[in-house]
């Protein structure tokens, strides 16, 4: 449907010599074909404002080497800065006493249950001692929906009827402690930061047991949105790190900047898919590329 | 319809806490000016409208504006605001009554709300007194069938459950014929949720559809994407695909009681001309209200 952003600077450059520095002009002009890019990829139109004036402070007066032309230097400054601004990916940060916990927060349908199975069995196989918890009693077979995948990959659900969560993950602790779990891994209802009571109930869970990674999990699919969501989030418990669900779709996932950039904290985890194995570490180079909607063309670039 | 109202106000009311100000400073007493505009555009791009339908929108009121000699911003609001309405169609009104069962399909991507939608309308439709079957056609994700299962039960509705695994076809078929022998008026049909992109997923979902006109010929009546209204610029390509899989004939805006917009609802308006029936507001079962396009449109402004 739209243009990608290389042919669409090749169009803005089209008129400028190959060699020599980038002008204000031409810099400015490309800019607004980046600025539509990434609001094409969902990142949020205030990140975009900040992010296209640094590029932009970088890429006037910047030589036009021979290798590259214009378009494709600016492309390589965006690509550069993106990569910046998403950060290396992160690992678990699984220190400390056992069991550590890791609890998983989000909006309705992020993909919550399904990310805490997969953590599961991801950590399960590098040796730890996994357990999960059902901290969802709101949602109709919540409880059972995870009970489901615990069974599927051979972890240990912990879930008790009529007990709070805060309560309920602070039993589940206990008990963990006492059987030599080493992960505990905490599914939560999904909630939007708007709604106080619920708020409260996570910060309430987390007086209970320290969690030592509390992942935010976004839909890639999410709009300008997750901006807000990601402050909510962030005002009320200490995020540690960011999962970016549905990535198997053809969403960009531009929300992972806005999110990075509001939050700070690090991406660690991709969901690819709804089997348990479709988990990935990211690669920000790869991220970097589909958010601008574009693929090959950086690795031609990168290689000059 | 006062309930209604309120109902959609009290959302509106949570939402637009999150945008304090915003608008006092957009549509203050001041002339319009450079700044005027831009501010606009930071509303409708951050209500994901996407840019392509914001500049539409902002080259008409540039149009409107000089014509009709406005220069307070203040005055733009209105402007802006039956824009925005116009660019909408009024939830038509919906026809399930020609058919016995009248079947409808309820599709869309992972974790929209489908489910969940289905149970509202369930409640609603059998609060007119329409006997409602539900039919529990994802067989794929882990207690998916248990979740709609509960619902039933929460609310008193029969249900046509598949096995774990079962073919989802085979699901639609035993329900629209338990519909017919059972004399049911309207059916709903639950589906799993896949990404628009996956191909095998799709061709299941066709099948689906398929397969229900063979249990009654005409089956389903009416194909309804649950869309969740979080999702940016990929709503787009979602209903394009779900309209060229299995011709969605109407829409659900799911989650509108999120902080977010919806605003994706423009675009495909105008691009699929697919119209908007209703717009969830809640997890509970009564929060579904008809689609109405001032109060969602108010949302925006709000
Ligand atoms: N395609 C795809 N589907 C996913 C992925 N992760 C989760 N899903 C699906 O998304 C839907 C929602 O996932 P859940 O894990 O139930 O989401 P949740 O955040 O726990 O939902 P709530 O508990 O209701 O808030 C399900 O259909 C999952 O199978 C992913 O990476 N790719
Ligand atoms: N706030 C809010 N949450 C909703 C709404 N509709 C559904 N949800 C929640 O969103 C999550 C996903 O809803 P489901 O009905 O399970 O979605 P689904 O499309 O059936 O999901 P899959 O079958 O996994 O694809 C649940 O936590 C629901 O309670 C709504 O209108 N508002
Ligand atoms: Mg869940
Ligand atoms: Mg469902």
């Amino acid at each position: 449907m739209f243009e990608s952003l290389s042919q669409r600077l090749e169009q803005v450059f089209q008129q400028l010599r190959r060699r020599g520095k980038l002008s204000e002009q031409d810099v400015d002009a490309a800019m607004r074909e980046v600025r539509l890019a990434l609001l094409e990829a969902d990142v949020h139109f205030s990140v975009v404002k900040d992010f296209i004036s640094r590029v932009r402070e970088r890429a006037v007066g910047a030589e036009v080497s021979k290798a590259l032309n214009p378009a494709q230097q600016v492309i390589k400054i965006v690509h550069e800065e993106l990569i910046k601004t998403l950060g290396e990916p992160a690992r678990l940060n699984l220190s400390g006493p056992k069991p550590r916990v890791i609890m998983m927060v989000g909006l309705q349908g992020s993909g919550k249950t399904t990310a805490a199975a997969k953590l599961a069995s991801l950590l399960r196989s590098q040796g730890e001692r996994v357990e999960l918890v059902a901290a969802d009693p709101y949602r109709p077979a919540a409880i059972k929906q995870l009970q489901t995948l615990g069974e599927r990959i051979g972890v240990p659900v912990y879930t008790e009827s009529g007990v709070k969560p805060p309560e309920l993950v602070s039993r589940a602790f206990e008990k963990a402690q006492k059987s030599g779990v080493s992960v505990l891994i905490v599914d939560t209802a999904g909630r939007s930061q708007l709604d106080n009571a619920l708020m409260d109930e996570l910060k309430a869970i987390t007086r209970r047991v320290t969690p030592n990674e509390i992942l935010l999990v976004v839909d890639a699919m999410i709009g300008q949105e997750a901006l807000h969501v990601a402050e909510g989030f962030r005002d009320t418990v200490t995020l540690t790190g960011l999962m970016l669900t549905k990535m198997d779709g053809d969403a960009r996932g531009g929300a992972a900047i806005s999110i990075r950039a509001v939050t700070g904290v690090p991406l660690k985890f991709l969901g690819t898919g709804e089997a348990i194995d479709a988990i990935e570490v990211y690669d920000p180079g790869r991220l970097a590329s589909r958010i601008l909607g574009m693929g090959d063309v950086i690795g031609l670039i990168e290689r000059a | 319809m006062a309930e209604f109202f309120s109902k959609w106000k009290e959302a509106l009311n949570r939402t637009s806490k999150a945008a304090f100000g915003r608008l006092a400073t957009v549509f203050g007493a001041t002339e319009i000016d450079e700044f005027t505009w831009e501010e606009l555009e930071a509303l409708l791009l951050q209500a994901d409208l996407g840019i392509q339908t914001t500049q539409e929108i902002l080259n008409v009121l540039q149009k409107k504006a000089a014509q009709q000699g406005i220069i307070r911003a203040s005055d733009l609001r209105n402007l802006l605001r039956s824009e925005l309405i116009q660019r909408l169609d009024p939830a038509p009104p919906i026809d399930l009554d020609h058919h016995k069962p009248a079947v409808v399909l309820i599709v869309g991507v992972n974790g929209s709300g489908k489910t969940t939608t289905i149970a509202k309308l369930g409640k609603k439709y059998s609060q007119q007194g329409k006997k409602v079957l539900l039919g529990a056609a994802d067989t794929f994700r882990a207690a998916a069938v248990d979740q709609l299962e509960i619902w039933a039960e929460r609310l008193n509705l029969p249900i046509v459950s598949g096995q774990p695994n079962a073919d989802p076809g085979a699901v639609a078929y035993d329900t629209i014929q338990a519909a017919i022998s059972r004399n049911v008026d309207l059916v709903f049909i639950d589906t799993a949720g896949r990404l628009h992109t996956r191909y095998n997923l799709m061709e299941e979902l066709k099948k689906v559809y398929r397969v229900s006109g063979k249990a009654l010929p005409g089956a389903p009546h009416a194909t309804w994407l649950v869309l969740d209204a979080t999702t940016g610029q990929n709503a787009l390509q979602q209903a394009k695909a779900f309209k060229e899989a299995v011709q969605i004939t109407g829409i659900i805006l799911a989650k509108l009681d999120s902080s977010a917009r919806g605003g994706m609802a423009f675009a495909i308006q105008k691009e699929l001309g697919i119209p908007i029936l209703f717009a969830g507001l809640g997890e509970q079962p009564d929060d579904l209200q008809p689609f109405d396009r001032e109060a969602f449109v108010d949302g925006i402004l709000a």
